[in-house]
């Protein structure tokens, strides 16, 4: 059996509106993931470490507070640091289209905005975890 | 309506029939919440309403159609734009541009950092300082957003939950020092922590010392600022996180009264304290459900204040709300779009009897709203007031067969709610369990579930979808890391200014007061006084009464 | 994953790297053939660590027991390791993990290790592959595993048996007592936790486990200690560590550990054999899509013959590979 994907779904920062990251969560699960749910109010350094245990495919970042140009580049920089660079950093929320471009130049995958479906969400999760893997195995 | 012998149809039969005949167009017919509706509501439906004691007269019990007899009549609603962002002299720029512009009372959105209890230079601040609202870490900003705004002459309201207490001390003392006494002083705290347990998230301390503080605020207001309201008990968070309109209803209400029993429970006459109770409610994008979900709450809250409670003041049975239309309904797709929602959303707010009212950006899915993009909000609300007539007449909606009926279905929907509510022992009890988290979630889920198989519609995003957005080069507002540095330094100048004797002093009483039975704002304005900042305030507060951590639930 | 990026995580994991004993447990939990070739050589470093199970109903606050206990241990300097172990949901497949979530106060300790792991489905093998996980944990050098499940079906009451001590968890007003009977987990448990002391109803729900003991006519020496706790105040912990640091050390001393040890490696060896057997005979070519095709044929069966005749061509296959 291949081994299903696990996704971290958590919140960095101190945004509390966890709507977006529970409907993902829920929706991953119907999906055939492995959601871990690494809960609201954490840091970076707390996210990585859940994401490394947890030997997690992809890690989900939902903010909504404007302070994604600091959190998503940490996360990404903490992963590298702890040698986890194959984890996808996906996630959404209130995110201007040009920040969505200058952090996929930082090494963040792509991001969900408002409007985004849930199956977008999962097949673009699918795809790119199934593409890493293949890459790792090679 | 001809009335019927048996064998001979009706006039309603035979509408069935034509109905029947014509078909229905492809479509779910439903409310946003999910709630069926009837293509024809008819007197029979509403048969058992008495014009009386269900509708009755604006500013007569049960105050469906207003708490006050005139309503917009004498004095339309208070039109107050949520703003705040960057620094305290940013956000003083954008109050003035907005009294300017007409708005006729203050609001004041505070970033995360102060919103949970940390100032500007803490490490948990990092990236956030500035970002969603403003940022304000002692005394000296709060006398920097208020600068050249005397405070006697304008009523603020302010969105702060957790530390409410403190920086609504800093308020007091900022206006105090601008030569105003407590007396003159009218405007809000939301200080609502119930709803934060259950949909936003903000908080600090467990429910019981949170509750204190909050009872402290009602008390402090009822003897020393007679004109404010410490409370205003919201919904709109509620519906933001995906709630239905009844669970907004029947969640918010039940909050307002665990309140009011909180208050009674530490001695207080309840016609002392609840004529400054004041609500806030979502207004969200299906336009009848609002006004009946409005409506209901009125009815609701009068006849229990009254049969319940024993309130006597008519004062006392009032529920006064503020009204902000729905983010949540706003796209990101074909931004302009979001103008005409907040529209109609502001124009149900209106019709529902609101007492004041903000109106939404079409720009806030994508950032904090721009100078141009407020502007046509607040417009928005002065259309409806001076141009669309809806203000002339009260409460035009009355003895409407549909609106009549959709506030009966919203009073007895809510009626089991609080049923449900008393059975698991109360709202800090359903808060334990996480059930009224759970309700939200399942909400949300089916919601967003319905809205991706088509059942529900939205415009530009499951429907007249651009690919190429051509509109959607709106110019935003961007919040520059130069805010955060300059924060960092101002407190930092701030903390090696003051008296630290002064400091020590404030913080001490601040750890003995926590730990008695007093009312802790004296404590608060002393602290502010010295200026003790934020985080140095609130670091007694969490050593004293812990912090929490939520259960949660899918 | 190839056998030598295999070793690597073997060494990373014995040399305490965090990432490296993530994914050598991946590859435990999901049954890859590499693992058990390593295994067969790590195994002899293995058996120092303590192994603890956590199991109960749902709702017994089992996460923050496993929080407070942990914290109590690390604060004599222990070194633990937590498997959290949820239900995947037969419909999806999927799984919501939101265990580690209320162990929050955890968080940034390099002295624990949290892992969270789905049932993954009946034939995902469940007890083989937490037996396999923990290990894992084991050779990374954690002094003490916690296993923490939800006691309702049998492959859980197997994984509370496959630990040295197993605590079963009820809490007053949950109806438990009855739903664990069903579960039996009753007789899987060493150490009875009522957890939630706080509510009402603790003293009846203590009465009623003493009952079923006098019931089973168990001799005092042997009755598991029935222990209360508020795990959300820490009230309880300290006895509960306590009980648990003595029944270890008695049965250290006194050989029921090592026997209790060789019976769990023998119902492991035989969960593992039966593990493969089955999956042999079903991927064995052709005999699962045939069995489907006999079934929805329109024609009378008998399950007993199709049975038969299964294994019969399951043999006689065996019997040609041999020659």
């Amino acid at each position: 059996m291949d081994q299903p994907i696990r996704v971290l779904i958590a919140k960095p920062g101190l945004d509390g509106h966890d709507r977006g990251a529970k409907v993902v969560a829920a929706a991953l699960r119907d999906a055939g993931m492995e959601v871990i749910y690494g809960g609201l109010h954490q840091t970076p350094e707390v996210i990585v470490e859940m994401a490394v245990q947890e030997d997690a495919d992809a890690v989900g970042l939902s903010v909504l507070s404007g302070a994604h140009m600091h959190l998503f580049p940490r996360v990404v920089e903490l992963l590298k640091e702890a040698g986890a660079e194959h984890v996808l950093v996906t996630g959404g929320g209130i995110i201007a289209p040009e920040d969505m471009e200058e952090l996929s130049g930082l090494g963040v995958g792509r991001l969900f905005g408002p409007g985004a479906t849930l199956k977008e969400l999962e097949e673009y999760i699918r795809e790119e975890v199934g593409r890493r893997r293949t890459a790792a195995r090679s | 309506m001809s009335t019927t012998d048996a064998g001979r149809s009706t006039s309603l039969d035979r509408w069935k029939e034509s109905y029947e005949k014509a078909g229905e167009r492809d479509a779910a017919f439903e409310t946003v919440s999910s709630v069926p509706v009837s293509p024809l509501v008819t007197p029979a439906d509403v048969a058992g309403t008495d014009a009386d004691t269900d509708i009755g007269l604006p500013g007569q019990f049960p105050y469906t159609r207003g708490p006050y007899p005139t309503m917009y009549r004498t004095r339309l609603w208070t039109m107050r734009q949520f703003a705040g962002f960057g620094t305290a002299t940013d956000t003083n720029q954008r109050y003035k541009f907005l009294l300017e512009k007409g708005q006729d009372g203050l609001s004041v959105a505070f970033d995360l950092p102060t919103l949970m209890g940390y100032d500007s230079d803490h490490p948990r601040s990092m990236g956030e300082v500035g970002r969603c609202g403003v940022a304000i870490s002692s005394l000296k900003d709060m006398e920097t957003l208020f600068d050249g705004i005397k405070l006697s002459d304008v009523t603020t309201s302010m969105t702060i939950n957790s530390p409410a207490a403190i920086v609504w001390a800093m308020y007091l003392v900022t206006a105090q020092k601008q030569g105003c006494s407590l007396d003159q002083l009218g405007g809000t705290t939301q200080n609502d922590i119930l709803k934060e347990y259950i949909a936003q998230k903000e908080y600090i301390f467990p429910p019981e010392p949170s509750m204190r503080l909050v009872v402290d605020t009602m008390e402090f207001a009822a003897n020393h600022v007679p004109r404010w309201h410490a409370i205003s008990v919201s919904g709109y968070h509620i519906r933001e996180a995906g709630s239905t309109a009844v669970q907004e209803l029947a969640f918010t209400l039940a909050d307002g009264f665990a309140y009011v029993e909180a208050a009674l429970e530490r001695g207080m006459d309840i016609d002392s304290f609840a004529p400054r109770l004041s609500f806030f409610f979502n207004s969200h994008i299906d336009f009848f459900e609002e006004i009946a979900k409005f409506r209901a709450a009125r009815r609701i809250y009068a006849r229990r204040m009254r049969d319940k409670y024993g309130a006597k003041n008519p004062r006392s049975m009032h529920c006064r709300f503020h009204t902000q239309t729905a983010g949540c309904s706003l796209t990101a797709q074909q931004p302009l779009n979001n103008i005409v929602r907040t529209g109609w959303q502001a124009l149900a707010g209106v019709l529902g009897g609101t007492q004041s009212l903000h109106t939404n950006s079409m720009d806030e899915t994508l950032a904090l709203p721009t100078e141009q993009a407020v502007k046509v909000a607040l417009r928005t609300q002065q259309l409806i007031a001076h141009e669309s007539g809806v203000a002339n007449t009260i409460d035009p909606l009355a003895g409407s067969y549909f609106v009549e009926d959709l506030t009966n279905k919203m009073e007895a929907g809510a009626n089991e709610i609080f049923d449900r509510i008393d059975e698991m022992g109360g709202v800090i009890a359903g808060i334990d369990k996480a059930w009224f988290q759970r309700e939200i979630g399942k909400a949300a889920y089916k919601y967003q579930r319905e809205l991706e198989a088509g059942r529900q519609i939205i415009v530009g995003v499951n429907k007249y979808v651009e690919t190429d957005e051509a509109d959607h080069e709106l110019e935003i507002l961007k919040i520059g890391s130069e805010v955060e540095a300059g924060q960092n330094a101002a407190v930092a100048k701030l903390r090696a200014e003051r008296s630290a004797a002064k400091v020590e002093a404030a913080l001490e009483r601040i750890r003995t007061d926590a730990n008695a039975s007093v009312n802790m704002m004296p404590a608060f304005m002393e602290g502010a006084e010295a200026y003790c900042t934020l985080g140095e305030m609130v670091d007694v507060l969490r050593e004293a009464f812990g912090t929490y951590r939520e259960t949660a639930v899918f | 994953m190839t056998t030598v990026a295999g070793a690597d995580l073997v060494a990373g994991t014995r040399a305490g790297e965090e990432l490296a004993c993530a994914r050598l447990m991946s590859l435990a939990e999901r049954g890859d053939p590499a693992y058990a070739k390593y295994h067969e050589q790590f195994f002899s470093d293995l058996g120092t660590a303590r192994r603890v199970g956590i199991t109960g109903p749902p709702g017994a606050g089992k996460s923050t027991l496993v929080e407070a206990l942990t914290l109590h241990w690390r604060s004599q300097d222990h070194t633990l390791g937590i498997v959290a172990v949820d239900p995947t949901s037969p419909f999806s497949g999927g799984a919501l993990l939101g265990d580690r979530v209320r162990m929050s106060r955890l968080a940034l300790d390099k002295g624990v290790f949290i892992r969270s792991m789905a049932t993954r489905g009946v034939f995902g093998g469940l007890a083989r592959a937490t037996d396999d996980v923990v290990d894992v944990l084991d050779l990374f050098g954690r002094d003490t595993i916690l296993v923490e499940t939800v006691g309702v079906g049998q492959s859980e009451v197997d994984i509370a048996r496959s630990a040295d001590l197993t605590v079963v968890v009820l809490h007053p007003g949950g109806g438990d007592t009855i739903q664990a009977m069903k579960a039996g987990l009753m007789e899987v448990a060493d150490v009875y936790l009522v957890n939630k002391a706080d509510m009402p109803g603790l003293d009846r729900l203590v009465q009623q486990l003493t009952d079923i003991l006098d019931i089973r006519e168990m001799p005092l020496e042997l009755r598991p200690p029935i222990l209360t706790s508020t795990a959300t105040s820490g009230e309880g912990i300290v006895e509960l560590a306590a009980t648990l640091d003595r029944l270890h050390a008695e049965r250290a001393a006194n050989g029921v550990l090592k026997q209790r040890r060789q019976e769990n490696l023998e119902r492991r060896v035989r969960r593992l054999v039966d593990g493969t057997l089955r999956h042999d005979i079903w991927t064995t070519v052709g005999l699962a899509d045939s069995l489907s095709r006999s079934v929805r044929d329109d024609e009378l069966h008998s399950a007993h013959a199709l049975a038969a005749k299964i294994l019969e061509t399951y043999r006689q296959r065996r019997h040609t590979e041999s020659e």
